[in-house]
């Protein structure tokens, strides 16, 4: 539905297109394609090539940015090591064993707070956000805890869970859980409310309409949100990697720190980056698969 | 009484009872808003025999809308009580199919998943469903389309697989919320005509609202006008022309004089 009104706004734009550029000009070249008046239009598609351009030049105005900072010893390079420097080290690193050790055990923490998280948060959320009566059991709370800080809770983790793996996972979860419940619970609440009363004059049971209308509706919604805590899993890693640990990407960027190898600080940044971009591209991957209906 | 004619009455009361007679018994519906309550709908009385094709007529916002949602059981009436079939409706359920006034379609589920979206519910098995989902696609002509999702349609076809699906749900009672106020004028004659024709087949009750005193006429047996502050009825017309309904019926002085009736009564009302 969205497309169709933006064809139709694009339609509409496109014939006022000539009637605007009027004049004696507009005659005389007929049959050119009219010039919109503007090419950055409100909430308007732009070719996907356009955006892929300029997406590319976002990153090289960063670069360059960088580059001038550290080649034009502006900053240290003790403080900011050169890009060409990083990218070594980059290669460097990635050769080695130790390395991708790190990586794995730094995505299966995130993987494991994560997937707790969600596969706890979500239930609760979606009957939350349906019933009034446990959001208003479920809510107040949750909204209370969000506030706390997830990193306070280090210390307490340590006394509960100690120094393990469970320890990390359990950090991760906290940092993530309850801001998921109150995320899910307000995706679920947009599902519109015509639809469901829709599926109750088809004889839809309040059990039926839950399954077949407030899950199918609200399930884009649910992958965006869990796509948006991704990136926060990601950094409560970083923060539960920081104290007592001796493996994964916030150790390895810890260990650097104490040596000062910047550049090894860089990498760490940037492969963990690259790991969240990743796993946004798969989920982004996965709302077109799923749902060519949005 | 003997067993045996008590089980024949209760077959009686039964088989009377399966045909969607509706009767509103004082309805009135006053809304909240902070500090100040505002009355939509007075005392409303109105009986709809079973079978019977009834619309109402009336200004924007008088509250036929609301009248509608309340014998769907969608909202609850401040006070009175609506029966179908003697049967109070406390809620929504299957025996009262409802087109809305706005697009309701399951966006995440085909034209075809959409029409046999009752039918799947109530557990009719997939060649039957099949076979009633062709009908309604038929019936809506919306064939070539069966595969495709809401997104990719047009307004007006939208609202043809909200009828669609609402009729293959195989509904006692058929409430209509301005069905046809998106669909342009030779589409809506076909959808007129196609709808008389499920009617009369299917027997069921039909309760429809419009703001088109052409459609009403057309497709009714008896017309009620409403008017707003609070929403009441303000008068009744039996619509006395041939029960098989052309496009010459159109044409027809019964239908003229009904509609020039019908206009001046909205129009004073309106003044
Ligand atoms: N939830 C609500 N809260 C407060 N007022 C409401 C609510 N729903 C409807 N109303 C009011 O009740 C009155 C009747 O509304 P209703 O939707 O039934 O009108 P309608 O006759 O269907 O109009 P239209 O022809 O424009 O669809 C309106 O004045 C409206 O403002
Ligand atoms: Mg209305």
């Amino acid at each position: 539905m969205m497309h169709a009104e933006k064809g139709h706004g694009a339609r509409q734009e496109a014939a006022a297109g000539p009637k605007a550029g009027g004049g004696p000009r507009a005659v005389a070249g007929a049959l050119r394609k009219p010039t919109r008046r503007h090419r950055i239009q409100i909430f308007e598609d732009i070719p996907k090539r356009g955006f892929a351009v300029t997406a590319i030049v976002s990153f090289l105005v960063m670069l360059a940015f960088w580059s001038i900072l550290s080649y034009g010893n502006m900053v240290s390079r003790v403080f900011l090591p050169t890009p060409d420097r990083v990218l070594h080290t980059f290669f460097d690193l990635l050769g080695t064993q130790a390395y991708w050790h790190h990586i794995g055990i730094s995505v299966f923490r995130v993987s494991a707070g994560f997937a707790l998280a969600c596969l706890l948060a979500i239930p609760i959320g979606l009957i939350a956000g349906t019933f009034r009566f446990a959001e208003a059991f479920v809510e107040p709370p949750m909204e209370f805890i969000r506030y706390m800080p997830a990193v306070a809770f280090i210390p307490l983790i340590m006394v509960w869970a100690g120094i393990g793996e469970w320890a990390k996972i359990l950090l991760i979860f906290i940092g993530c859980f309850f801001q998921l419940v109150l995320m899910v619970a307000s995706d679920t609440r947009q599902v519109s409310k015509d639809l469901v009363q829709a599926s109750f004059t088809l004889g839809a049971s309040r059990w039926q309409a839950v399954q077949t209308v407030v899950i199918p509706a609200v399930q884009p919604r649910l992958m965006n949100t869990m796509r948006l805590m991704l990136g926060w899993a990601w950094t409560y890693l970083v923060v539960a990697e920081l104290v007592a640990v001796n493996s994964g990407l916030g150790y390895a960027i810890m260990k650097a720190q104490r040596f000062l190898n910047t550049d090894q600080i860089f990498v760490g940044i940037i492969v963990i980056g690259l790991l969240g971009l990743f796993s946004d591209r798969i989920f982004a991957f996965l709302n077109r698969r799923f749902f060519p209906w949005v | 009484m003997t067993k045996e004619t008590l089980a024949r009455e209760i077959r009686m009361e039964t088989e009377a009872a399966g045909h969607g007679a509706i009767a509103i018994r004082g309805v009135g519906k006053s809304y909240r808003t902070g500090k100040t309550e505002f009355q939509a709908l007075g005392n409303i009385r109105l009986d709809i025999a079973a079978n019977e094709f009834v619309t109402i007529v009336g200004p924007s916002g008088c509250g036929k809308s609301t009248l509608l949602r309340i014998v769907a059981g969608l909202e609850e009436a401040s006070v009175g009580e609506v029966t179908v079939d003697g049967v109070a409706v406390v809620g929504p359920g299957a025996d009262r199919g409802m087109v809305f006034q706005g697009y309701t379609l399951f966006p995440w589920l085909t034209v075809r998943q959409n029409i046999e979206y009752g039918p799947k519910l109530k557990g009719v098995p997939i060649l039957e469903r099949r076979a009633v989902s062709n009908r309604y696609l038929r019936i809506t002509r919306l064939e070539s389309f069966a595969n495709r999702f809401p997104k990719q349609l047009s307004g007006g076809m939208k609202q043809r697989v909200a009828i669609a699906r609402a009729l293959a749900n195989g509904p006692k009672v058929l409430l209509m919320d301005e069905p046809f106020g998106a669909l342009d004028a030779q589409t809506k004659l076909e959808m007129q005509e196609a709808l008389l024709d499920v009617w009369a087949k299917e027997k069921t009750t039909v309760l429809f609202i419009t703001h088109d005193i052409d459609e009403a006429i057309f497709l009714s047996q008896r017309i009620l006008v409403m008017a707003a502050g609070p929403g009441r009825m303000i008068g009744e017309y039996q619509v006395a022309l041939p029960a098989e309904r052309t496009p010459e019926v159109r044409e027809h002085p019964d239908f003229l004089k009904l509609k020039r009736e019908l206009a001046s009564l909205l129009k004073h009302k309106e003044a």
